[in-house]
């Protein structure tokens, strides 16, 4: 748990470097059970609402932003909107779009042993794409 | 059946729910069996390869031997001839039979031994491809569990926070509205910074005798003096009336 912790502040301290002004405060989730996977919460000042999440699978670290659910997407827009986030997908820098159950989210992948340097600009990055995402795609929204 | 049309299948199918173990532990034990065997089998047949390539360089090496080896008695079987030894020569003659079924037999089982190396490697080469793919099997179905996972702990923290999940417009309104409020703040930042300088501006204007303001106290004192110097004046004329008078 120290250790978690250690790495907790290390990351919100570059976090902060990064970001400059903005504050950040990174929160590890408590987790009830054994078959729980570890989760940091990531929130950044001015997009509280668009937290960062941050896990780990033995093969890659996984930053993922929740952008809206299926419940929320204008059913005869449906199609216009996946199309839009497929053909975005490739341009959006570190980012990708991808669906989590009924949740769509905005995500970024890094090999399992990548350096907290690595994990933080992909989270300021993911930060800043998951806002635009959300600005574009609200147009698809109920 | 690649392992992406296996999770396409699961997710289409009644796992949908969040947090629901989306691969069977079994079959994860499977894999992982798998991948040990096929690792054991990878070293097995990479030691076997290295033993049977010894071969094959020891056979080459005995071939070339017994290629010397003809040449040599060959050399020798022709001297006896020149020198008439009919019955010598037909000594080192059986020789060089001998040597040839040596050479013959030799060369079959470096055949063989070339062989073997070609298979083995293939075996290997095949084995591992085969646990490239186990390997990308099993991480993809723990990454896919362990991301399920990771949203159904959020969805609690969520949940048990009190701060649900908000609607992305509803989101997208309030970082709007803060990104406005900020943007807000700083014209009536620069409004306040614009009066600071403008006055600025003025009192630089006064100092340097330019414009109303400027040398205020200097005007006023000569103000002064001009008032007190009129009655004096007048005075000064009436005393001369005075004079004019006498």
């Amino acid at each position: 748990m120290d250790q978690v912790i250690n790495q907790l502040l290390g990351m919100e301290s570059l976090l902060s470097q990064r970001l400059g002004s903005a504050g950040v405060t990174t929160s590890a989730l408590p987790s009830e059970n054994a078959a729980t996977v570890p989760v940091i919460r990531v929130s950044i000042e001015g997009q509280e609402e668009l937290p960062v999440f941050v896990t780990a699978s033995p093969t890659q670290v996984l930053c993922i932003c929740y952008l809206w659910t299926e419940a929320e997407v204008k059913p005869e827009r449906h199609v216009e909107m996946l199309e839009a986030m497929m053909d975005l997908n490739i341009s959006i820098p570190l980012s990708n779009f991808g669906r989590i159950g009924e949740h769509y989210v905005i995500y970024g992948a890094l090999a399992a042993d990548s350096r907290m340097e690595d994990i933080v600009t992909e989270i300021v990055v993911l930060a800043d794409n998951a806002v635009e995402a959300l600005e574009v795609f609200t147009q698809y929204l109920t | 059946m690649a392992v992406f049309s296996k999770i396409l299948t699961m997710l289409r199918g009644n796992v949908r729910e969040l947090g629901d173990s989306i691969v069977d532990g079994n079959a994860n034990t499977i894999y992982e069996q798998e991948i040990v065997e096929a690792k054991a089998h990878v070293a097995k047949a990479k030691i076997d390869l290295t033993a049977v390539m010894a071969k094959e360089i020891q056979a080459a090496r005995e071939i070339e031997r017994l290629n010397s080896e003809i040449a040599r008695f060959e050399n020798l079987a022709m001297e006896a001839l020149q020198k008439n030894a009919e019955n010598l020569a037909e000594e080192v003659a059986a020789k060089v039979a001998e040597t040839e079924n040596l050479l013959a037999e030799q060369q079959k089982s470096h055949a063989e031994y070339a062989g073997h190396v070609q298979r083995l490697k293939d075996l290997i080469r095949t084995a591992e491809t085969a646990l490239r793919e186990h390997e990308r099997q099993l991480a993809m179905a723990k990454t896919t569990e362990s991301v399920y996972r990771a949203t159904n702990t959020i969805s609690q923290s969520m949940g048990s926070s009190g701060s649900k999940l908000l609607s992305a417009k509803e989101s997208m309104e309030r970082i709007k509205q803060r990104h406005q409020d900020m943007a807000d703040r700083l014209q009536a930042g620069q409004v306040l910074e614009g009066e600071f300088s403008s006055r600025a501006l003025e009192q630089k204007l006064a100092a340097a005798g330019i414009g109303d303001g400027a040398n205020r106290s200097a005007k006023v004192m000569a103000r002064l003096k001009d008032r007190i110097k009129q009655p004096a004046q007048i005075t000064a004329t009436a005393s001369l009336a005075d004079d004019s008078s006498k």
